[in-house]
């Protein structure tokens, strides 16, 4: 691990300013994926600021009966909240799905918006990779490219986002509250805080220099039943080849309101605006499940290893829409 | 502080006091609007002064900020109990527990639990009065090598206490059960962040199931 300096924050204005004060700074909350990138070299901040101890970490009711969730609520009490639990279990499950206990006890709601991707060569530094080193190419394009991005892509990254919560906050239409080095709140649609790579993969978020994420806020939990289903390599402790959170309303065997969001596909959490307003008034079945997988699908692309990714997309979506929606 | 970056002499064996930090914090932190000044700064390379509560003592420790607590523990306090495996957080051999919840300690920076209380194997039970986590994995046989054993254990007991608060799992049926009944299936799913390469799963199970059917503390 590369020498670094260090200081503890107590406010989020104070870190925030920190970080924005030292060019190549970087926050550090649970540290589960930063520390190990540090130890591989991958990161390399001259400079960490410990958000720990910042007053982040309440989930708070909101008046609109959504919820506020403090950027530093780690991942297993967000997951066991019983507000969570009750009305948005789509993210509980998520949460549930992803990492090990142990990690989650650590990692942090912000921490986990801003993981990094588990690429193969993004990890490998004796290999190119424009995400890990701008211009020097991509080596999963001809390599092995099980695990990456048949959505979204690029020619210059076709990695994908690892994250399981970010999925179900997608479909929740979550909004992240950011604070800036100069005290300015903003707080970005999770539609659009992550970034597909186009020709600057090396930025995964739309997040400033110093802005630092202090909370997520979730709307009142939509009508329906929320589901997550992921499917890896094994049956726990592993990323998402796929994953899929649904949120289906529907009566009487006709849908009335479908969200959709997917895991392991693109370089950010996915999501077909269109594909789910098709489904909407449509009865529900095979007929329709296969015209939502069409849409969702359209365009995709795989690379040799991961050309399973599309089929197994499919039936994914397929399986939980009608895990979700009782036949008349 | 924010700004003393610049006025550090960096030198790699500056030594911060966190003692002292903090009494310039007090000092210049609470003016009404201002932000509050950190509690603890080091300059690159640097060694920082923490206080750790290791299995019930206190501990004062001047660290290179770059330590993770894993070492901390192994290399500085000579608990080397807790293991060193993949030293990523993939494994589980270095899992104690702190402040009563398990973690990974190779995935953490020391300095960033300054004033925290960590248990590890050694804070458990000692060989004349074992745990009954510690006894069960004996009467279980719940190991080959023992490696991954301290890890197992941490793990085992933060796994039962989180269940007993009513923590649910990727397999629990009902989100909202208020009891978890620790089947086969949730034990192993709230275990996968332990390995053991030897495979000793059988009776590592049979070993936690043992202390969970007991309801003890595990």
């Amino acid at each position: 691990m590369k020498a670094f300096s260090y200081q503890r924050a107590d406010t989020p204005a104070h870190a925030a300013a920190a970080a924005a004060a030292h060019p190549e700074a970087k926050f550090i909350a649970g540290g589960t994926n930063l520390l190990d990138l540090m130890k591989l070299r991958i990161e390399q901040p001259a400079h960490l600021v410990d958000i720990n101890r910042l007053p982040l970490d309440r989930i708070e009711a909101l008046p609109d009966g959504g919820l506020r969730i403090g950027a530093m609520v780690r991942n297993s009490d967000l997951a066991a909240d019983p507000r969570v639990r009750e009305r948005y279990p789509v993210l509980s499950r998520a949460l549930l799905a992803g990492a090990s206990p142990q990690l989650r006890n650590k990692a942090s709601t912000g921490g986990n918006l801003l993981q990094r991707t588990r690429c193969y060569y993004f990890y490998d530094t004796t290999q190119p990779c424009n995400k890990r080193e701008p211009g020097s190419g991509c080596s999963a394009l001809q390599g092995f490219n099980r695990i990456h991005a048949v959505l979204g892509q690029s020619e210059h990254c076709i990695a994908v986002h690892p994250s399981d919560m970010a999925v179900a906050m997608r479909a929740l239409d979550a909004r992240i509250e950011t604070l800036s080095p100069q005290g300015a709140q903003r707080v970005i649609p999770i539609a659009d805080f992550h970034r597909l790579p186009g020709a600057t993969p090396q930025q995964d978020t739309n997040l400033k220099p110093g802005e630092l994420i202090t909370a997520v806020t979730l709307p009142p939990a939509p009508p329906g039943v929320q589901l997550y289903r992921k499917v890896r390599d094994r049956a726990s402790y592993a990323f998402a080849l796929v994953s899929v959170a649904a949120i289906v309303d529907s009566a009487g065997g006709r849908l009335r309101s479908v969200r959709l969001a997917f895991g392991g596909l693109a370089h950010k959490p996915w999501r077909v605006e269109g594909a789910e307003a098709a489904l909407a008034g449509a009865q529900a079945g095979d007929a329709a499940f296969k015209a939502a997988a069409d849409a969702v699908l359209r365009g995709a692309r795989g690379h040799g290893h991961n050309d399973f990714k599309i089929p197994l997309a499919r039936r994914t979506l397929q399986a939980v829409l009608a895990d979700a929606s009782p036949r008349s | 502080m924010a700004d003393t970056e610049g006025g550090w002499r960096v030198s790699r064996r500056t030594v911060v006091k966190a003692g002292a930090a903090l009494a310039v914090a007090n000092e210049t932190g609470s003016a009404a609007g201002a932000p509050a000044a950190p509690t603890l700064q080091a300059p690159p390379g640097s060694e920082a002064t923490m206080r750790l509560v290791v299995n019930g003592q206190p501990h004062e420790l001047t660290l290179d900020t770059r330590t993770t607590l894993l070492d901390a523990l192994r290399e500085h306090l000579r608990l080397t109990g807790t293991k060193k495996g993949c030293d990523h957080g993939q494994c589980g051999a270095c899992t104690v527990l702190l402040e009563g919840r398990r973690i990974n300690a190779c995935l953490t920076l020391a300095v960033m639990h300054d004033g925290e209380a960590v248990t590890t194997i050694e804070g458990l039970g000692s060989p004349e009065a074992l745990h009954p986590m510690q006894a069960a994995f004996l009467a279980h046989d719940g190991f080959q090598c023992g490696y991954c054993t301290p890890g197992q254990i941490c793990s085992a007991i933060g796994m039962l206490a989180e269940a007993r608060a009513g923590m649910p799992s990727h397999v629990s049926a009902d989100l909202n059960a208020r009891v978890i009944p620790i089947t086969d299936a949730e034990l192993r799913e709230r275990m996968s962040g332990n390995l053991c390469r030897c495979s000793a799963y059988p009776n590592i199970a049979a070993a936690i199931q043992a202390v969970a059917r007991q309801g003890g503390q595990g």
